[in-house]
């Protein structure tokens, strides 16, 4: 294999591995400002007793998330050197903020949270895991704008950097146009207008889409854990609580991930990059009253085509357009060269969207039972929430590869192509080594890191006396 | 040369300076944690660190990142160029990470074994790799007139680089041991006392054979040095500290001797950097290859807006991290939540 297509795998692999963990810690740092809140508030030993115990998921979640974040960060300037040289002086101002306003924020106060409970007043220790929510919301978002920017690049000029002068406009558009993309040993993107950079066409639908999809991720965990704990029958009115506020806030967050997150996400994709709009939805050919895919298989042998569709006519092109006649660019509209891999994009993007339908499901009936008083007596239905803790994290990961996948075979899009933009100087068995190393390290991680969350859970909150205990202890 | 892109030399300089004060007692602390066999010490080494060590390491995060803004090109060519060696790096910083929550939640003694080799190792090897690549930055790397590195990573391994990373291995070490003086008490803190003293020895000669080393393999390094009013202020600040961290230690004033160790890493490593300026990496091919501030930097409009949001965030991160140092000040003492 060559550097190329190693850096690109092991970049999969690293980012797959550290988006395991951010939305479980975004979630749960949003859970847990509620229930300290309600423990603060009510001075319910309660609930105090459930945020003590999430406190510790979180922990450890947040710790490989920072370990693994930090290969992220560092990765750009190892094997993706072409890449960081092209966009460093744009990405510049919102990684300094991502700094400076977020992971000192949550990084510091996270300690405070941890080891503080019997340091500080109550007050003091809910104000810092707000400020560790608060610190992960912002640091999402600059990520998040990052992100975008390299889909929906705005806010930028081109700078010949032999002469050091800015390309004018026309040229921009012409090279665009042309679908060959800059080359950053000649050329660089420079910041012109920051907040048009910040705030690019797709920067507010997928921050909005992207924190739901976290906020989503810990009401299934709350809701999940706690389920397990009730069905063991320990520290049960303990547990009860985490199930009724992980349910309510799992319904509406995966409501509103439907409408009007997810569909306007969806929308501005249409808008801005049609080419990965019409590969998610498996448009070949372009088709006016587009209709929408419920199922189908899609073949790669050319031409492609899906196979066994069910699908709602019009749907489609009333949903992006307004209008269910509104034509939709297929993907032969687009030049071979430019069109994203379509099997990983199409099946990544609608096992996303079934995941999201099944979370309005199973938390519409977890909502009906609550409110039937039957809920802790549905044992089937604890159960499903039990084993499906772990399928937001999968929607999460479905839905970034759809994302990043359909951007392909840019890396900014129409401004850098991936494959000007890794690494040169680095041989392929330096990145061999590297991978393989890490590859390891993830491996066992992953294995460490389920084995203490298992053993967290099934140890579950601790009783009053032993918190009580450790009062007397630090009194 | 453009104010900007000197201001942002001179706040990356504070930020990794801070950064190598912070994080540097937090890597002596994992390294000493090696040479004890009592569980109660293991514990009380970790859990000095415990609350603080993720926001320490933020730093190195503020930092190369304000590396990646402003001076995209040094993070391209030099991130690159040290390939294997970072990797080595995140590795060791990965260990360390985890080992701080998956050791406490097992009592099973081969278990808790691992974790500490992953906190002793993943402090070690940060402590000596920092300073072997700060090293070869200081020795200058093979760049191209295009400025593309053309090493490999065994000429990364030469003996300067080696010395200023056994330099920065010994500081890391006697500002832990310092750090624990301060944060525990009894044995462990006459045993920190005196190892203390001992690497105090060790770091002022190493410092003394370094910088003869590097008049030999960088004289370019030296050039107007004196002539620099600021070069002048670190250097008494060196000066002072290191002759008050044994009187400090004699005096049994802990705190003090923390304060002149920490003025000491950061005066180092000030002093360093006043002589890089203006280079960012020198080329030992050809010295006018050389990654400078001048034809690395980002954009006028850049820095500004990264200007205005340091003045704008900064104030607030210092306030808030002195604020929780405060609450957590004090000797260690192992609780329930301890790791």
């Amino acid at each position: 294999m060559d550097v190329e297509l190693l850096s690109r795998i092991q970049f999969a692999v690293t980012i797959g591995f550290h988006f395991l963990f951010p939305p479980i810690s975004i979630g749960l740092a949003l859970m847990l400002t509620v229930v300290e809140y309600l423990g603060w508030k009510k001075n319910d030993e309660e609930y105090i007793r459930l945020g003590k115990f999430f406190s510790k998921i979180l922990a450890i979640t947040f710790a490989v998330g920072v370990a693994s974040g930090l290969v992220m960060v560092l990765q750009f300037g190892t094997n993706w050197a072409r890449y960081s040289a092209f966009v460093g002086d744009v990405f510049g101002a919102p990684l300094a903020a991502e700094a400076v306003f977020a992971f000192f924020l949550e990084s510091t106060f996270l300690g405070l949270y941890l080891f503080g409970r019997n340091k500080v007043s109550k007050g003091v220790h809910w104000f810092s895991i707000l400020m560790v929510f608060v610190g992960s919301m912002i640091s999402a978002f600059f990520i998040i704008v990052a992100n975008s920017w390299q889909q929906t690049p705005a806010g930028f000029g081109i700078q010949n950097l032999t002469t050091g002068a800015l390309l004018d406009q026309n040229t921009i558009n012409q090279m665009i146009q042309s679908g060959k993309g800059f080359d950053p040993a000649t050329h660089r993107a420079v910041l012109t207008d920051f907040f048009a950079a910040l705030f690019n066409a797709s920067t507010l639908p997928r921050y909005f889409h992207t924190v739901l999809a976290a906020f989503i991720t810990g009401a299934f965990a709350l809701t999940g854990v706690s389920a397990y704990l009730v069905l063991k029958n320990k520290s049960l009115e303990v547990a009860k609580k985490g199930v009724n506020l992980g349910v309510i806030f799992g319904f509406i967050f995966s409501v509103l991930q439907l409408f009007p997150v997810g569909h306007e996400h969806a929308r501005q994709v249409a808008h801005t990059q049609p080419e990965k709009f019409a590969a998610t939805q498996g448009l070949y050919s372009s088709e006016t009253g587009a209709p929408i895919m419920i199922f189908a298989y899609p073949v790669n042998n050319p031409p492609p085509e899906l196979k066994a569709k069910i699908e709602i006519p019009g749907m489609l092109s009333w949903l992006a357009f307004g209008d269910f006649n509104a034509k939709i660019k297929g993907l032969n509209e687009f030049p071979p060269e430019n069109i994203p891999p379509l099997w990983m994009t199409f099946v990544s993007y609608h096992n996303m969207v079934a995941l999201g339908m099944f979370f309005i499901l199973i938390t519409l009936l977890g909502v009906i039972q609550l409110k039937r008083k039957k809920l802790f007596e549905s044992k089937k239905l604890l159960k499903v929430f039990i084993w499906s803790v772990p399928l937001p994290v999968i929607a999460c990961q479905f839905g970034w590869a759809a994302a990043e996948v359909g951007r392909q075979p840019w890396i900014v899009y129409g401004l850098l192509r991936t494959k000007d933009a890794f690494t040169t100087t680095v041989s392929a068995t330096e990145v061999w080594i590297s991978f393989i190393l890490f590859t390891i390290i993830y491996i066992i991680m992953t294995v460490a890191y389920l084995w203490l969350i298992f053993k967290e859970v099934k140890h579950g909150p601790e009783t009053p006396e032993l918190i009580n205990e450790v009062k007397e202890v630090t009194a | 040369m453009d104010t900007l892109s000197v201001i942002w030399f001179l706040l990356i300089t504070v930020l990794l300076a801070v950064y190598v004060v912070l994080d540097g007692f937090d890597f002596g602390v994992g390294i000493l944690s090696l040479f004890r066999k009592e569980e109660n010490d293991k514990r009380i080494y970790m859990n000095s660190i415990g609350p603080v060590w993720d926001g320490n390491e933020v730093w190195l995060l503020a930092g190369g990142g304000s590396i990646f803004a402003a001076f995209p090109l040094v993070y391209a060519t030099a991130f690159s160029g040290f390939y294997l060696a970072i990797y080595l790096l995140l590795l060791a910083l990965f260990l360390r990470a985890v080992s701080f929550e998956f050791r406490s939640k097992s009592d099973n003694p081969t278990y808790r074994k691992i974790w500490d080799i992953s906190f002793g190792i993943g402090s070690l090897l940060p402590a000596l790799l920092l300073g072997v690549a700060f090293g070869n930055i200081l020795r200058g790397l093979p760049i191209n007139e295009n400025k593309v590195f053309t090493g490999s990573f065994f000429e990364l391994l030469n003996p300067y680089a080696i010395l200023i990373g056994l330099l920065s291995l010994s500081a890391f070490t006697m500002h832990g041991a310092i750090y624990l003086t301060h944060k525990t008490d009894g044995e462990l803190k006459d045993v920190n006392e005196k190892i203390a003293t001992k690497l105090w020895m060790v770091v002022t000669l190493l410092y003394l054979v370094a910088t003869i080393a590097t008049l030999f393999v960088s004289p370019f390094l030296f050039v107007g040095l004196t002539k620099n009013i600021i070069f002048w202020v670190l250097f008494i600040a060196l000066l002072a500290s290191v002759a008050m961290i044994p009187v400090s230690l004699k005096a049994k004033n802990n705190k003090n001797a923390f304060i002149f160790s920490s003025v000491m890493l950061a005066s180092m490593f000030g002093i360093s950097a006043v002589s890089l300026f203006p280079r960012l990496i020198p080329s030992v091919t050809n010295l006018d290859y050389s990654l400078t501030i001048m034809n690395t930097a980002s954009s006028t409009g850049t820095l500004t807006a990264m200007l205005i949001i340091a003045l704008l965030g900064m104030p607030f991160v210092a306030v808030y991290t002195i604020w929780i140092y405060r609450i957590f000040r004090g000797k260690t003492v192992l609780t329930k939540e301890s790791y």
